[in-house]
């Protein structure tokens, strides 16, 4: 996994509440056995015509947001089903940071295991920072994860929260099953007191 | 064990302090997991990951995979059509050969919809920690297991560790006070409910429901309501076990045996939540003043009940919601003010994971029986499991499904999200017994409405979304 550390870029604006994961990567694209390759589906029923041609007013197609590498979005983002086609989806696109005021659960952590950092802000700080996006391309926001720090194009900072251990996980690009197959002698212990607690198990 | 003392304790913690591998210091728990469930769609990518790092399946033996999501309902003898589809169910029959997986193929009478064929088999049992790459593991909460979806990188950390890293969550109890009036179902609470709270009301959750309402419920119905706990944002929801969940699964074929079923059943009689449990949060909501449920928008919390008239976005009580609105009704070209009771359907769908189960098929069969599916309009049933259909057809509701014009498929996901061949056309509305009514769900530019079996069976009779309380004797 790429390690993230500091993001300097374009935020594109996606003021929609509950975008949902089908909207992310409609189901027709989850038929892929491969991580990569979906960037170009992402929010494919907004961004495209029947026709394949692309819709101009999707924000995503406009010039300035081409190479967007944050996304601003609504309430409850990520909400649907737990498919992880969505993050590889926006990490393919090439944006790394998705920030909302709030999250679905299951979306919001499969953004870490990809790389990819999820900020939760107050509606305000969403609403400042969606207003900085409209601006396009001029306006490139940056993130620093060791200082949790946005600064907006006007050199407004807004502070976020987020957990220590995905943080340390994000900024070194730990792979957590490597971490967590060191813990095999615990896992050994667990299994045999299962055996005998739960020997139906 | 971890965290005992004699603090009550409700039954999301007993479970979870029971599989508490690690603690760190921050606090993110590593606990086991007891049960995983496999299918095509998510778990690909996992095995690939296994296959790149030389890892193996940790515990083949608690690990059970099936097809559903992308196989036909109809004669599957000649194969898949679909190329991409039949490509995603041979790697998932190569994963599985190669990593020694159980698995019940697309012929095995045993293949349905993953979340039913685990309470079938009695692989899900009280108490148990379940995982599946897919958000409607929630349903197996309905047997007091803590069961929740998870992305593909946690499937493959599943497959090779039997563990999972996760934060601790919140936990919230949902009482259903009194009882369910006549024609008023689980499908109709749970989407009552998530009116109430809303599709993140319970983010970052874990439900109990309870209440008298709940311990009225039939195991499949407790299943409904779980089922749609993602939809309420909750991470799972859960239900005390009792009696009828022992009744249950008692003799399936994974269920434990003979002197092995006393201790399990004296241990799960331990796991209720205690007298003085605390949860985050609590919600109320009284069963007996529920009428039938159906979904007008985009998300799940669009929804009301069959008596009401489509909302107005002017009196949205903000702005992002009016919007959001706004989009939905655009979305299902339904006016302001337009009775609900009434809307012309053209497709009905009864199945999923959700209503696919033996009890929702004899429910929808009851209200078809001796009628006929409306002109122009195209009604499907499709049973959860190969063993749902067996017991349909014993119990002779396929001919009265036959009979009344609907169409009698074989198990699978199907139309409640249109990865096969069943799906909507651009425009078509949909009476549907599945879970997410999302913009494209059915297929694109298909416009879905949540309802429940017999719901769904009275809108295939009248061609109109339709208060099922009318076609009631
Ligand atoms: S029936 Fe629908 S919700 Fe259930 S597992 Fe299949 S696709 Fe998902």
């Amino acid at each position: 996994m790429e390690k993230f550390t500091t993001l300097t870029g374009v935020a594109a604006p996606l003021s929609i509440k509950n975008i949902d994961t089908d909207m992310i990567i409609p189901k027709q694209f989850l038929k892929t056995i491969k991580r990569s390759g979906l960037g170009k589906h992402l929010f494919d029923e907004m961004r495209y015509n029947d026709d394949g041609s692309e819709r101009e007013d999707f924000v995503l197609n406009k010039p300035a947001y081409r190479k967007a590498s944050i996304l601003v979005g609504g309430e409850n983002f990520g909400c649907g089903s737990s498919r992880e086609h969505a993050p590889w989806a926006i990490l393919d696109f090439g944006i790394r940071c998705v920030i909302a005021p709030s999250f679905a659960d299951i979306f919001y952590n499969n953004c870490f295991k990809n790389g990819i950092l999820p900020i939760r802000l107050p509606r305000e700080d969403v609403d400042k920072l969606m207003a900085d996006a409209e601006r396009g391309a001029n306006a490139t926001v940056t993130i620093d994860l060791d200082k949790q720090q946005i600064t907006g194009p006007d050199g407004g900072v807004i502070a976020f929260d987020i957990d220590p251990f995905r943080k340390h996980c994000l900024m070194n690009g730990l792979d957590d099953i490597g971490l967590t197959l060191e813990k095999a002698a615990k896992i050994d212990a667990f299994e045999e007191k299962r055996k005998l607690t739960q020997p139906w198990l | 064990m971890a965290n005992d003392t004699a603090k009550p304790k409700t039954l999301f913690e007993k479970i979870w302090d029971n599989h508490l591998v690690e603690v760190q210091q921050d606090g993110t728990c590593l606990i086991y997991i007891d049960r995983h469930l496999v299918h095509e769609v998510t778990s690909p990518q996992a095995f690939e990951g296994l296959r790149t790092a030389k890892r193996a399946v940790r515990h083949a033996d608690m690990t059970l995979a099936v097809a559903d999501h992308n196989v036909p309902t109809t004669d599957r003898s000649k194969g898949i059509e679909n190329e991409e589809s039949r490509i995603q169910i041979e790697a998932l029959e190569s994963n599985i050969k190669d990593f020694g997986v159980p698995y019940f193929g697309m012929d095995d009478i045993r293949q349905g919809v993953v979340h039913i064929v685990g309470p079938e088999q009695g692989f899900t049992l009280p108490g148990m920690t379940i995982v599946c790459g897919d958000s409607h593991t929630a349903t197996h909460g309905a047997f007091g297991s803590l069961a929740f979806g998870i992305g593909t990188s946690e499937v493959e950390h599943v497959l090779a560790t039997q563990t999972l890293l996760q934060s601790p969550p919140r936990t919230m109890r949902v009482n259903v006070t009194g009882a369910l009036p006549a024609g008023v179902t689980a499908k109709d609470l749970v989407l009552a409910l998530i009116g109430q709270i809303g599709t993140a009301g319970g983010t970052g959750c874990v439900i109990e429901y309870a209440g008298e309402a709940i311990r009225a419920l039939s195991m499949e119905g407790r299943m409904t309501v779980c089922n749609m706990s993602i939809e309420a944002g909750a991470r799972a929801g859960l239900i005390a076990p009792d009696q009828k969940t022992f009744d249950y699964i008692m003799g399936r074929p994974m269920a434990p045996k003979a002197g092995a079923w006393e201790q399990a059943v004296a241990y799960w009689k331990t796991l209720p939540s205690d007298d003085g449990a605390t949860y985050d949060e609590e919600v109320t909501l009284d069963a007996s003043a529920l009428v039938p449920q159906v979904t007008w928008g985009t998300s799940p919390e669009n929804v009301l009940p069959i008596t009401a008239t489509v909302p107005d976005p002017a009196s949205a009580a903000t702005d992002a919601q009016k919007a959001a609105w706004t989009r939905s009704l655009e979305y299902m070209d339904l006016k302001p003010g337009t009775p609900l009771d009434g809307v012309k359907i053209d497709r009905v769908f009864i199945g999923s994971c959700t209503n696919g189960r033996i009890e929702d098929l004899r429910a929808a069969a009851a209200v078809a029986k001796g009628r006929k599916v409306a002109a122009g309009v195209g009604a499907m049933v499709v049973p959860g499991s190969g063993l749902v259909k067996e017991q349909a057809e014993e119990e002779g509701l396929d001919r009265i499904f036959i009979e009344a014009g609907f169409e009698w498929r074989e198990p699978g996901c199907s139309m409640c999200l249109a990865m096969n061949a069943d799906r909507l056309e651009p425009g078509e509305r949909c009476a549907s017994t599945s879970n997410r009514n999302f913009e494209g769900r059915q297929g694109r530019g298909g416009r879905t409405h949540l309802v429940g079996p017999e719901m769904a069976a009275a809108a295939a009779v009248t061609g109109t979304l339709t208060d099922v309380r009318k076609l009631m004797g």
